[in-house]
């Protein structure tokens, strides 16, 4: 559905999106990581049209952003950084606003604004005024207008920006659920989001992709994937260390494989060794590796690496 | 066109669901009325027209105007909305015709709820009307010159201070250009060709035209070109703040 090839933006000497390139299919959910300035919302800011590229090439459903802009926006809803919104309006009024823009009148109208009331648990607050609205209900109300016309590619800017944990939590399984049958992208820079919703993960950094996987792959990208944690009565690191480089942590062990590869044989070498010396286990975890450790290992300035 | 319509709804909701349209109107009348009535001399002059009242009216716009064109492109600029605004479907240039549309209508309003002096002559004496809706038809082209270099001049900034300053400023050009004390002032150092060439960019001698009663259609032709021009080099604006 979307497709992005060699982009680029560069504001003056700044090169603020530095040839990324890649396709977001139906039924993807892809979050877009990256530190702050790093170039997350320039992108989307080409994607959705907003901004015109310095090169390269955006289509969204085979129509060229640049070339057909009104085509391809016709498919994008839209929620930008911030949920900007026109503060005098009603949420009502707004969202009618947005379905009209979209081409949606009388009946078709009515029906779009009640669904993402609905979608958006908007009920309570139709006719009140934007500028009286608290930040969550604010950020739904963009949501609920990017939402409007059931757009087949959806483009969020911190869609969970500024909510409340419970509120995070129903924003995160509506992209899930929207998910099945769209393309999405959003950015974050929340990384448990990245488990909870996405079935892709970009991490970009100073304007390039540096990282692109599954989860599951980028988290396999961290040290301490396949390692093993024990806390057992009477172990110690002598005899641990015949399996592997033994890291002491406060009242455990932990065990990181010599090659990555055998990590699956490591957690029974410690049962077996466990068994052997008869310790008394307390606790025992198979690693699966942290994606904050990983996204802070490829997007520190390299004078700042460990 | 719908989604013209649809902007314009939205825009001029938005000037009539604030009290700052209704104090708007509310100095408008004021204004014109005591240029009228106590600074025209509307009634010493013996005459049923409404020169009194259209003469001072590129004075009064002056500072009228660009309070009303001011928030149009800073406003949307500063809140974000604009990114909202333009990626929907909506071509740039529909949504600066629809939003300068919306405006002049509201100016509209404004001028329409004048009526009362077109009473006034017609209960006083037998004015010759035809010269008044001349001038009211003047009035608006000239109100809709001043808005759309306010439109401009909103697109260049977020801050609507700014964009009213420099509106008032290019007005005031286009006021002084062809005003008489300071054209009496050029004639003394240049030709007339030159004097005339400046004089013949001023809102006052295309608007002369028209308060005597008389639909020229060069005066026609250049507020339309004014309108035309300012809404163009809008669009040229905007499209340079998304382009970084």
């Amino acid at each position: 559905m979307i497709k992005i090839e060699n982009l680029v933006k560069a504001f003056g000497a700044k090169r603020a999106v530095d040839g990324v390139s890649f396709g977001v299919e139906r039924g993807e959910v892809l979050g877009f990581l990256g530190p702050n300035g790093a170039g997350k919302s320039t992108t989307m800011r080409m994607i959705t049209g907003f901004m015109p590229p310095t090169e390269g090439r955006v289509t969204v459903g085979g129509h060229d952003v640049a070339e057909s802009p009104l085509q391809a926006k016709r498919l994008i809803g839209y929620l930008p950084e911030n949920a900007a919104a026109y503060p005098d309006m009603t949420v009502q009024g707004f969202l009618r606003f947005a379905a009209e823009l979209r081409g949606l009148h009388g009946e078709a109208r009515k029906r779009a604004v009640g669904r993402v009331v609905e979608l958006c648990f908007l009920q309570s607050v139709v006719h009140q005024s934007i500028d009286t609205l608290s930040k969550g209900y604010r950020h739904r109300t963009c949501l609920a207008q990017a939402l409007i016309h059931d757009p087949d590619v959806l483009i969020m800017d911190e869609p969970t920006d500024g909510l409340d944990p419970n509120q995070k939590h129903e924003v995160r399984n509506l992209i899930r659920d929207l998910g099945r049958n769209k393309a999405i992208v959003f950015s974050t820079h929340i990384l448990e989001e990245v488990d909870a919703a996405c079935t892709r993960a970009i991490i970009i950094d100073r304007g390039r992709i540096v990282a692109n996987g599954t989860p599951e792959e980028l988290r396999a990208m961290s040290d301490l994937h396949g390692a093993v944690t024990l806390a057992a009565e009477g172990a110690s690191a002598e005899k641990l260390a015949a399996l592997g480089r033994v890291q002491q942590l406060n009242g455990a062990f932990r065990i990181y494989p010599n090659d990555k590869s055998k990590s699956p044989e490591l957690a029974q070498a410690v049962i077996d060794l466990v068994r052997r010396e008869g310790w008394k286990v307390e606790g025992m975890y198979n690693e699966v590796g942290q994606l904050d450790e990983v996204f802070r290992r490829i997007t520190l300035p390299d004078t700042v690496k460990r | 066109m719908s989604v013209i319509w649809t902007i314009m709804k939205r825009e001029l909701g938005s000037y009539f669901s604030s009290p700052v349209a209704y104090v708007f109107l509310v100095i408008f009348l004021l204004l014109t009325g005591f240029f009228t009535f106590t600074a025209g001399n509307f009634f010493e002059r013996g005459e049923a027209s409404l020169a009194a009242f259209f003469g001072w009216h590129p004075w009064v716009y002056l500072v009228l105007v660009p309070a009303v064109g001011m928030r149009l492109w800073a406003e949307e600029r500063r809140s974000g909305t604009l990114e909202l605004l333009l990626t929907m479907p909506v071509a740039p240039w529909q949504a600066i015709v629809a939003k300068f549309l919306a405006s002049w209508v509201f100016l509209a309003v404004a001028l329409a709820l004048t009526f009362p002096a077109v009473i006034t002559v017609n209960v006083l004496g037998d004015p010759d009307n035809g010269m008044i809706v001349a001038g009211y038809l003047g009035s608006f082209l000239l109100a809709g010159g001043y808005l759309a270099i306010s439109c401009m001049t909103s697109a260049m900034t977020r801050n609507q201070v700014v964009a009213f300053i420099l509106s008032v400023v290019l007005c005031l050009f286009l006021i002084l250009a062809g005003f008489n004390p300071v054209t009496d002032l050029l004639v003394r150092w240049a030709s007339p060709a030159v004097v005339d060439t400046v004089a013949a960019f001023s809102v006052i001698t295309h608007f002369d035209g028209f308060q005597r009663g008389v639909i020229d259609t060069r005066n026609l032709f250049f507020f339309l070109s004014v309108i035309g021009f300012a809404l163009f080099a809008t669009g040229v604006i905007i499209r340079g703040h998304r382009a970084g």
